[in-house]
């Protein structure tokens, strides 16, 4: 156990590619937390599990040794945290965990957008930050205009920022110090109850879930029994540890401290990051305040290609599911794709990357069916059903009205973007509540659907804004609108996977635009194909793709036959990656592209 | 026991793989090289020749195809050799004919006569476009002019002449290539290769296609109406297509490709040639090293082959029905069933018929005329797995 004055808890801060991990590498080596045998490159990312795309979703951390200019040993926490808004509740607890942070900015490059999002948060959790230009050895390194730009676009003070290169060297000292001296000891109280933090957990095959935790109160140690107070579960504790990187076994954890504990747990879904641990006896009488554990807000179906592998998919989003509280799953049947799951994700990123692992680690072709919110629809007999799936729409004779989930959205955005972000908000049917400036940056606060912001707002916030806005948003509640389910017809069957709820006022035009887009995404058949939008029976918008007229080589001659058979081989397997409709092969990609809109 | 070679004729194919300039559409296996030892080549040809004639002795020979490359770069003399060769190892039928592909510049047509006396008895001429502008922006070395006048000389010296045309040119509209066509027919000929530009990937075209430039080239409905164009009138003037790019007078087919068509066996000799041969009823398919002084080196160590693919019978069946279904009369679906022991699905036939893609005779399936435009989807339904 550390005196608290002798603890120092840290994230860093960066747009990728900046050198976050080649910092937290030199950091590391510096600090003789890892003999020069061990060192491999990037050592945050090598124990980091789930990145996906360049995203890390699970917090990571190491614990470093110091000894200091002042010849005092400090103990020093770093937490490496995930950065999507998806993720935005793990992100906050994590940034909870810490006092401090190391903003890092490429001295070549300057501020960019991902580095505001999670510097926004870092500021939210009252961190104390601390400016580092890395890449100072390049010619290209401009500190001045940097920091210039840091005060400027961030507003925080940069004039003492450190200049690093990771590469080289330079500068891992000064900041190891400005660790020291600059950001604050954590606080808490050793003889209180127990109160520690659930800022992650993960399954280990051998050891069972493993509880990341930030110690806020009191004593965690080996063989207590303590009680995690969000559903009142009790564990014994078998083993208490830190990493360094690599797992390290201590008697006790205190007040600042971040560490792991392992208690016989088989499932992730009984760890909710956010939770309060504490003692079964004389533990503490409340929560630590924020705990609110992320629920599924967007649905899909998930549908394996081949009808043969789903089995294998039951069995790939059961193991998927023991690792991931957030992710939701039951059985779903559709008419046109047969047997799936209903998936319930945090958000569309988080969609994604369940999918992508599906997919590649399982190796099951997916078709993904267009995500939906759950919506509250009403009876005329007062009974009030949870729609997750467009296609289990009620007969309309008996409903009486329909509410959606409403969310907050605070948005974050340099002036000059602020007449798109304005457009777009408006577009997706918003209300504005607040507006204000904070230096070159406008706040701005909307009122909106959440089934209007869960599809591809995000990438439409950053395609608009070059990728200069930050985006957070919370749910608000229900609210009763003029909602109807969209069919669409593809050669005159309706395909239940495209089925859409829409606000009324909307549909013609969201009808057009997905009628459009398939138009693009069916490839050309050897007959016309009508693919319409239809409200009830009424259809109100239509296009037609016109019959394939030319699909043949030119040339093939005897030098030709293999490379031609082994061309068709290959189309024969993209068309296995197509579902038949009818006659009408759909492309799985079309499911979920459909939707996207281009504004 | 089927023998191939006896339901689709067998062939001779040498490949000469020089040219003067590497025009930017082609994707065939061409080198451009000053020097050329021509008996060294001459050597290496008839060390082959005689490799393949152990392997399959006694088969009646009935066509010979030079192609390149720009096989009106090979001396008459190295011409004349392969084909005394092959003529001394295989007995050739009566008709045999012996083709050679021709660039039609003015020096190539200086050499026609030599071709011709070493026996070649059809020519088939590269002209590719009637308008200068064009052939330039092909990379074509000859003018409109040259051609004429090696076309003239061509007549002269051949019963056979065909000459090949490539349409859907960049700024080409259907008019355009309507009013080119008619010229080429005018010109007295009896068979015509008429090839829809093809951008295919790793050549200079395909290379400046993927850049975003090669601008001005026909949508898909323009290049579908060109076809269309090219059919009518085709078919108007008493050649129609007997294969997707070949028309025809009756009897004036190219008999070698429609050995490649009707699945007969071809021996392929020359770098990166191709060959397919049945030995004890199995298909080989037989292939050589694409580099020139590669395939020198293999011929002086042995053999001037890659390793052999045995292709099983589903492969063999898949090329029968790709190379056939590409003829105007079709294939035999009895001879599809027994080069794979399973019969064409009948539902995907039958939805083909319903569609009027392909028509049904007896044992014969054929694609219609709209269906030919169409050939790779009713492929994609008819291969099963």
């Amino acid at each position: 156990m550390t005196d608290l004055a002798h603890i120092r808890n840290f994230s860093i801060v960066a747009h990728i590619d900046h050198g976050k991990s080649t910092l937290a590498d030199r950091l590391i080596q510096a600090t003789n937390t890892v003999s020069e045998r061990d060192m491999k490159e990037q050592l945050l990312d090598a124990m980091d599990i789930e990145r996906e795309r360049g995203i890390t979703i699970k917090a990571n951390t190491v614990r470093i040794d110091y000894v200091a200019d002042d010849g005092e040993t400090y103990v020093l926490n770093l937490i490496d945290t995930p950065g999507h808004v998806d993720f935005a509740y793990e992100v906050s607890r994590s940034m909870r965990a810490v006092e401090g942070s190391l903003l890092v900015v490429d001295s070549t490059q300057g501020v960019e957008a991902q580095t505001l999002a999670n510097v926004y948060q870092a500021i939210d959790a009252d961190h104390e930050i601390v400016p580092v230009l890395n890449k100072i050895d390049l010619p290209a390194s401009d500190c001045d205009r940097v920091a210039e730009q840091i005060e400027d676009v961030i507003g925080i003070e940069a004039t003492d920022a450190i200049q690093v290169s990771a590469k080289t060297g330079i500068g891992i000292r000064e900041t190891l110090e400005a660790i020291i001296h600059r950001l604050p000891p954590p606080q808490g109280t050793l003889d209180a109850p127990l109160k520690a933090m659930l800022v992650d957990s993960w399954y280990d095959a051998y050891l069972g879930v493993i509880v990341l935790v930030r110690i806020m109160d009191g004593t965690l140690k080996k063989g207590m029994r303590v009680k995690f107070m969000s559903n009142g579960t009790l564990h014994n504790v078998d083993r208490v540890g830190v990493f360094r990187p690599g797992m390290q076994m201590v008697d006790s954890l205190g007040p600042g401290e971040i560490g792991f504990l392992t208690a016989s747990i088989k499932q992730v879904r009984d760890t909710r990051v956010g939770d309060t641990i504490t003692t079964d006896k004389h533990g503490a009488e409340t929560p630590l305040p924020g705990f609110n554990p992320s629920v599924p807000v967007v649905f899909c179906g998930l549908f394996p290609v081949d009808s043969a592998e789903f089995e294998d998919l039951r069995d790939a989003i059961e193991k998927l599911a023991l690792n991931d509280a957030s992710f939701s799953y039951e059985m779903e049947t559709s008419a046109a794709l047969g047997f799936g799951f209903r998936c319930g994700f945090l958000g569309l990123l988080h969609l994604e990357v369940i999918r992508d692992r599906i997919e590649r680690e399982y190796d099951i072709d997916l078709i993904t069916t267009a995500p939906s919110v759950i919506y509250h629809v009403y009876m005329r007999d007062g009974e009030m059903r949870e729609l997750h799936n467009p296609a289990d729409m009620p007969d309309l004779t008996h409903v009486d009205h329909i509410e959606e989930p409403r969310i907050k959205a605070t948005i974050l955005v340099p002036d000059e973007f602020l007449g798109d972000v304005l457009k777009l908000c408006q577009d997706r049917r918003g209300i504005q509540e607040d507006l204000t400036y904070a230096g070159q940056r406008a706040m701005v606060v909307y009122d909106l659907p959440l089934n209007e912001v869960v599809f591809d707002f995000y990438d439409r916030l950053k395609s608009v804004t070059k990728g200069y806005a930050s985006f957070d948003y919370h749910l608000t509640g229900y609210r009763a609108d003029n909602l109807v389910k969209m069919q669409v017809l593809v050669n005159d069957e309706p395909v239940d996977a495209l089925s859409t709820m829409v606000h009324r006022d909307r549909a013609e035009m969201r009808g057009r635009a997905m009628c459009e887009k398939l138009k693009d995404l069916i490839p050309r058949h050897m007959f016309k194909i009508p693919i319409q939008a239809a409200i009830g029976g009424k259809v109100i918008a239509r296009e037609t793709l016109s019959a394939l007229r030319k699909d043949v080589t030119a040339k093939c001659y005897g030098g030709d036959a293999t490379r031609k058979r082994k061309l068709l081989d290959k189309q024969k397997a993209g068309k296995k990656k197509m579902r038949q409709f009818g006659k009408v092969d759909i492309p799985q990609e079309a499911f979920i592209s459909a939707l996207k809109m281009d504004s | 026991m089927t023998d191939d070679w006896r339901n689709g004729g067998f062939g001779l194919y040498v490949h000469w793989p020089f040219c003067e300039a590497k025009c930017p559409y082609c994707d065939f296996n061409s080198h451009v090289t000053r020097n050329i030892d021509q008996s060294a080549w001459t050597n290496a040809y008839l060390k082959e020749l005689a490799r393949y004639a152990e392997e399959v002795p006694g088969r009646v020979l009935n066509t010979i195809f030079f192609g390149g490359g720009t096989p009106s770069l090979m001396a008459p003399d190295t011409v004349g050799a392969v084909i005394d060769a092959a003529r001394g190892h295989w007995p050739c039928a009566n008709d045999l004919e012996i083709t050679l592909e021709a660039n039609p510049g003015s020096v190539e047509a200086g050499r026609f006569a030599g071709y011709r006396d070493a026996g070649v008895n059809r020519i088939s001429m590269g002209i590719q476009a009637l308008n200068d502008t064009d052939l330039r922006r092909l990379g074509r070395l000859h003018s409109v002019a040259d051609a004429q006048a090696a076309f003239d000389i061509a007549r002269h010296c051949f019963d056979r002449v065909s000459f090949d045309l490539i349409y859907a040119r960049q700024d080409q509209t259907p008019a355009d290539w309507q009013a080119e066509l008619s010229q080429a027919l005018s010109m007295a000929v009896d068979h015509l290769s008429l090839y829809q530009l093809t951008i295919e990937d790793g050549t200079a075209f395909g290379d400046r296609f993927r850049r975003g430039g090669l601008r001005g080239l026909p949508d898909d409905d323009n290049a579908a109406d060109m076809y269309r164009i090219t059919q009518d009138l085709c078919e108007a003037h008493g050649m129609p297509a007997y294969e997707v790019s070949n028309h025809a007078a009756p009897g004036a087919e190219s008999r070698h490709n429609l050995i490649y068509w009707r699945y007969g066996d071809y021996v392929g000799i020359g770098p990166g040639a191709h060959g397919r041969l049945t030995l004890n009823g199995r298909r080989l398919a037989t292939e050589t090293p694409l580099v020139p002084g590669r395939w020198m080196e293999a011929v002086a160590g042995g053999a001037g082959e890659l390793s052999r693919e045995r292709l099983d019978p589903q492969d063999a069946a898949s090329e029968y029905l790709m190379m056939g279904m590409r003829l105007a009369e079709g294939i035999d679906m009895e001879r599809y069933r027994a080069l794979f022991g399973r019969d064409l699905p009948s539902d995907s036939r039958a939805y083909l018929v319903d569609l009027g893609m392909v028509e049904e005779d007896g044992p014969i399936l054929r694609a219609t005329r709209d269906g030919r435009a169409v050939l790779n989807a009713i492929l994609r339904e008819l291969l099963t797995d």
